[in-house]
């Protein structure tokens, strides 16, 4: 058995995603009009709703959200052995002269969100695709850079970062499970 | 991320299904009906895959509906009819088949007249192979969308009573529907003259066969009426269409005899005035233009499946 470290619990994250809001209605504060949130399936949609409710809470501002799957723009359905269940995506606004803030819990080799940008593209030209990710556990495999991030936690690929929330998994916490054997 | 796996090379057929399999492609349909609705109708799934529909009997609709499915994957679909290809000029099966994998295709979506020939032509290549429909045998992937079509609009498939009236011995979209209601829980019924019900009707487990329309539609929340086919009026099977359409021909009385809700389905081409008529074909009632639609999404998700795995 390998230890389970805890890295953020519910308030932390909690807080975490507060901050991260303020920041964005900081820096958007003169076109905030053009925010749209998309959350990439399955625990980044459960972000974007919460952080849907923090710009409601603090700013009284409606901001659209959408839902992104992007089991079809995958670079490795060839190897993979077995498919993930493809789900829907539900994109129902334009997203042309949007500003998109594309919500993920965890950003590790940047393959996913290479994804998604392409994903995104199918729906209309954005102004601006800004992300947002609750861990950045670094390793990336592409050149890509989070505009807004919860965490950076530092780990080796062997490591398991896990982020649980209430939504799917029951409670908030997220862990780190040192490398080697994992599970 | 729940991960479910086809385990199958290739999709011939209902029979060799699961209903966990049935269920995946449906899922995976539904999904990909979103698709259809953008503005931009393609996603780069199937990049650099080569499918080639080879046709054997004319088809329109199934042809279309599997590139048009191709197309939205961006695959590189081919279609190869017999009447412009060299089967015209003698070449056998075999030989074709032979032929084809030279160009290293990587689904073959295959229509014959002939049952077993998808079987055939899965065997001696290495591409994965659809069947689109194989003599009188299966055309699964009109099933998947039968399914697809009836679980939208009724919330769910098991327990549900279906009624199939027509020409059922000529139907393979009959016998891939008969097969999959039986593995799903669905209550079938069949009507047909008795020169059109198929000999083995034994091997459908499950399935009443009724001496009338009326009793098959009775309670029945699905009625999916099948063609007629004119080309084959020369078999002599009935005395005339008109009597055809008197005694089975579906119209608004006899649906009158299923539940309000029922929903009319046929899998096209229709012969209007035969065994349905136009009120009851454009009524309200009939799904037939879902299950068009439908079809694409479906045909999608059997390409994906059996696409995007590793060889």
């Amino acid at each position: 058995m390998t230890a389970e470290t805890m890295i953020m619990d519910e308030r932390g994250i909690q807080m975490v995603l507060a901050r991260m809001a303020y920041e964005i209605l900081e820096r958007h504060r003169h076109h905030e009009k053009d925010l749209v949130l998309v959350g990439i399936r399955t625990r980044g949609v459960f972000l974007a709703q919460r952080l849907q409710r923090e710009f409601q809470r603090l700013a009284g501002l409606e901001v659209p959200l959408g839902v992104l799957d992007i089991t079809l723009y995958r670079d490795d359905l060839s190897q993979a052995t077995h498919h993930p269940v493809l789900e829907k995506t539900e994109i129902p606004f334009s997203l042309d002269g949007k500003v998109v803030i594309l919500v993920d819990d965890v950003l590790y080799t940047g393959r996913t969100v290479r994804a998604a940008m392409d994903g995104l593209m199918d729906f209309g030209r954005p102004k601006a695709i800004r992300l947002l990710v609750l861990i950045d556990r670094g390793h990336r495999e592409l050149p890509i850079m989070p505009d807004y991030v919860g965490r950076h936690v530092p780990s080796t690929p062997a490591d398991k970062v896990k982020v649980r929330l209430r939504e799917g998994d029951g409670y908030d916490a997220v862990t780190v499970v040192a490398g080697g054997r994992g599970e | 991320m729940e991960k479910k796996i086809f385990a199958h090379k290739d999709l011939l057929g209902i029979e060799g299904l699961s209903v966990a399999d049935l269920e995946l492609i449906l899922d995976t349909a539904v999904s990909f009906k979103e698709i259809s609705q953008r503005s931009i109708k393609k996603v780069p799934t199937l990049r650099g895959k080569t499918i080639i529909n080879l046709f054997y009997e004319p088809s329109t609709r199934t042809r279309t509906s599997f590139e048009i499915a191709a197309k939205r994957l961006s695959a590189d679909a081919i279609n190869i009819s017999a009447a412009t290809s060299s089967v015209k000029k003698g070449e056998t099966l075999a030989d074709t088949v032979r032929n084809l994998q030279a160009m290293a295709p990587d689904i073959i979506v295959v229509r014959h007249a002939c049952v077993g020939a998808p079987h055939l032509i899965a065997s001696r290549i290495g591409a994965r192979v659809v069947n689109a429909g194989d003599g009188a045998n299966e055309h699964p992937s009109q099933c998947l969308l039968d399914l697809l079509t009836i679980r939208e609009h009724k919330g769910r498939l098991a327990d549900l009573r279906v009624a199939i009236i027509g020409d059922l011995a000529h139907s393979r979209v009959a016998r891939s529907n008969m097969r999959a209601f039986a593995m799903l829980g669905i209550r079938t019924r069949v009507c047909a003259p008795p020169t059109m019900l198929p000999r083995e009707m034994g091997v459908f487990p499950g399935v009443e066969v009724c001496r009338t329309p009326e009793e098959a539609l009775r309670e029945a929340d699905v009625v999916m009426m099948l063609r007629i086919q004119l080309e084959r009026q020369d078999d002599v099977l009935f005395p005339s269409l008109n009597e055809y359409a008197r005694r089975y021909g579906l119209n608004r009385q006899r649906l009158a005899l299923a539940r309000d809700d029922a929903i009319v389905m046929h899998p096209g081409p229709m012969n209007r005035g035969v065994e349905i008529t136009s009120e009851v074909a454009d009524g309200s009632r009939s799904v037939i233009m879902d299950q068009v639609e439908n079809g694409v999404a479906v045909r999608m998700a059997i390409l994906y499946l059996l696409g995007g795995q590793a060889e």
